[in-house]
């Protein structure tokens, strides 16, 4: 109490000096600036956001921003953009891609990790380094082979996949494109993280008559949960949100083509002032905001461990 | 609306989610049994190749083989016939607005410079800011949500930002409503060619800028991690010896988070070069606007040649391997110092 009251006096002293309205002012600009940036930021997506609740009409006589003023909001758009194209269709296809895309790559993708981490065997450090290096190749560099040998060799294409009638079969050449695309990445991040785990676990555990396959699941694939997190949150984003890829394999297939293609044709077929891209747009961000939203921390940890090596 | 499809397909769903997981593990648990049959001494030997094998042969593949064969095929025209460097010649004519020349210089004038340095400027601001407020995870995600989004549906985004209304009608884009308010002319800014038709920097700009939103929370968060790990006392310490924000900015934090900067630069440099689903969705390589990717994609689809989409890919590789090689030195550096 009377420290409180002994510090009374001097804090009303100094509401008064200039320099402390300085500082209240430099520290309401700070937030101002932050706060600032971060709603022009976020604009762009609430103005589609807006746009996309708005009817038709409104939208092209006046601005996203006048939208309180009637205010006049509608669903109009999402149910127009769902009877007129195959959205649906196009839905389940990127769950179709995607889920296995992620799964083959980080499996495997572990495996391997695992033996540059901990086993030894001829070229090995030669081997890593050349995935490192694939890690910047541009995917343009090998298509037309992969296309020719898919159409021409074995004679992969949608439709002679969807006539075999085993389930996921036509998805299957997309799945090892992607697995093979994203394998460096996978196996440079796991290997990565395996090898900063203490060897004396293994060692223990060897000792006790454990066999590689329980080192490997009952040891090292627990202890790397945060890592395969990370890994796979970015993987399956990177796939949902795969265009060229998807556009290259199986771009001419609506019946197996992703969301992505879906609403890239829609861009050019329904041109680009058209109220229905606003909630096709939408529609194709929810699964993403939720698994960003949802699983941030690992998806942030990814990308920390990805690039800040050194 | 048919979500009966979805219903339909669920099955099919369920069958991929478990059985992709299932053969995966049945190939490494077989694999080992096999191991576990062969004589002690040969174990050791063989065991690893069962565990990288199917990552290298699809490695192999789909990365390694097939870029050696596009090299190849670079030098063949459609038929497979050897036509040395004529698919090169014809990428390479009619300097500058021919050929491939107009994708070149997009991609590593334009996109190369300014995408990198936007990004990184955005990024490095936006984190010495945020890292000064008590709400910074939150601005911080709001920033990085972009990064979860497609690049198709970021450009969809930037489509109705750059919407255009002839003069004197209401402008419906809000770029155009901002600049109209300040009594300026709309702008057709997917289209634009200012300064000069021969080299139209405005419209590769707002593609330029509209990628950069996407990306800048990814800069971001990686250099607020690398500001948190300068030593508070060094910052300190510069402040009691009397230098200012700005100094202590440009002389102590600048210099310390140089090596983080140079990584996320090298990062970005080859999603510059990459760029594709922009250009693809917004201005479909129209109006001067065309990269090397998008390029490639329409030599092979829409022209139908591989010999040309598969020497435009190489020259896109030609542009990609400084930043290769860079790479590679990193990572053995690294390794050296482990």
């Amino acid at each position: 109490m009377t420290v409180a009251a002994a510090a009374q006096p001097t804090t009303v002293a100094a509401r008064f000096s200039p320099g402390w309205i300085t500082q209240l002012l430099q520290r309401y600009m700070l937030h101002v600036v932050v706060i600032g940036l971060t709603v022009a930021w976020m604009l762009p997506t609430i103005g589609l956001l807006v746009s996309s609740f708005r009817p038709f009409a409104l939208t092209k006589t006046s601005g996203w921003w006048t939208a309180l003023s009637p205010l006049e909001f509608t669903l109009q758009n999402y149910t127009d953009v769902l009877d007129q194209s195959n959205l649906g269709q196009a839905f389940f296809n990127s769950f179709m891609v995607s889920v296995p895309a992620t799964v083959i790559p980080v499996t495997i993708g572990a495996f391997a990790a695992y033996a540059f981490a901990w086993m030894k065997f001829p070229a090995r450090n030669w081997i890593f380094l050349a995935l490192v290096g694939l890690l910047a190749v541009p995917l343009q560099l090998t298509f037309v082979p992969v296309l020719s040998f898919y159409v021409n060799t074995l004679h992969w294409t949608t439709s002679n996949l969807e006539n075999i009638g085993i389930p996921g079969l036509p998805w299957v050449p997309l799945w090892l494109a992607h697995a093979g695309y994203g394998l460096p990445f996978s196996i440079y991040l796991l290997a990565n993280f395996f090898r900063a785990l203490p060897s004396d676990l293994f060692e223990s555990a060897e000792i006790d008559g454990a066999g590689t396959l329980t080192v490997f699941f009952r040891i090292i694939l627990p202890l790397s949960v945060p890592a395969l997190a990370s890994l796979v949150i970015f993987q399956f984003l990177w796939v949902w949100n795969d265009l060229l890829v998807a556009l290259i394999y199986v771009g001419g297939a609506p019946e197996v083509a992703p969301l992505t293609v879906n609403l890239a044709d829609l861009t050019t077929s329904l041109g680009q002032g058209s109220n229905l891209l606003t909630s096709a747009a939408f529609f194709s961000m929810v699964v993403p905001l939720i698994v960003f939203l949802s699983l941030q921390r690992y998806f942030v940890r990814g990308i920390l461990a990805g690039s800040v090596k050194g | 609306m048919d979500f009966s499809v979805l219903l339909q397909d669920i099955p099919t769903l369920l069958v991929v989610i478990i059985g992709v997981p299932a053969i995966l593990a049945a190939y490494i648990v077989g694999g080992e049994f096999l191991v576990r049959r062969l004589p002690d001494k040969n174990r050791p030997q063989v065991r690893p190749w069962i565990w990288v094998g199917p990552a290298l042969i699809l490695v192999a593949g789909y990365l390694l083989l097939p870029a050696i064969g596009t090299i190849g095929q670079s030098f063949e025209n459609n038929a497979g016939n050897w036509v040395g460097f004529n698919n090169y010649a014809s990428q390479f004519a009619d300097f500058p607005q021919g050929g491939a020349w107009v994708a070149i210089r997009n991609n590593v004038i334009f996109w190369l410079i300014f995408y990198t340095i936007f990004t990184l400027a955005f990024g490095l601001v936006l984190a010495v800011l945020f890292d000064r407020v008590r709400y910074e995870s939150v601005v911080k995600s709001l920033i990085f949500m972009p990064m979860a989004i497609s690049s198709v549906a970021l450009g969809i985004i930037w489509i109705f930002m750059y919407q255009y209304s002839p003069t004197g009608e209401s402008q419906v884009g809000t770029l155009n409503a901002i600049i109209t308010f300040f009594h300026h002319d709309p702008v057709v800014w997917l289209q634009d060619q200012w300064p000069s038709d021969k080299f139209n920097l405005l419209n590769n700009l707002a593609l330029i800028g509209a990628a950069t939103w996407g990306i800048t929370g990814f800069s971001m968060v990686i250099l607020s991690a690398a500001l948190k790990g300068i030593p508070g006392e060094l910052l300190e310490a510069a402040r009691v010896d009397g230098a200012g924000e700005l100094t202590v900015f440009r002389r102590v934090i600048f210099p310390l988070m140089m090596p983080t900067i140079v990584v996320v630069g090298t990062t970005l440099v080859i999603f510059a070069l990459k760029a594709f689903d922009v250009v693809y969705v917004m201005t479909g390589g129209n109006y001067n606007t065309d990269v090397l990717a998008f390029r490639m994609y329409e030599q092979l689809y829409t022209a139908g040649n591989s010999g040309h989409a598969s020497a435009v890919a190489v020259i896109l590789l030609i542009a990609v391997i400084p930043v290769l090689i860079f790479n590679l030195r990193q990572f053995r550096a690294v390794e050296a110092r482990r």
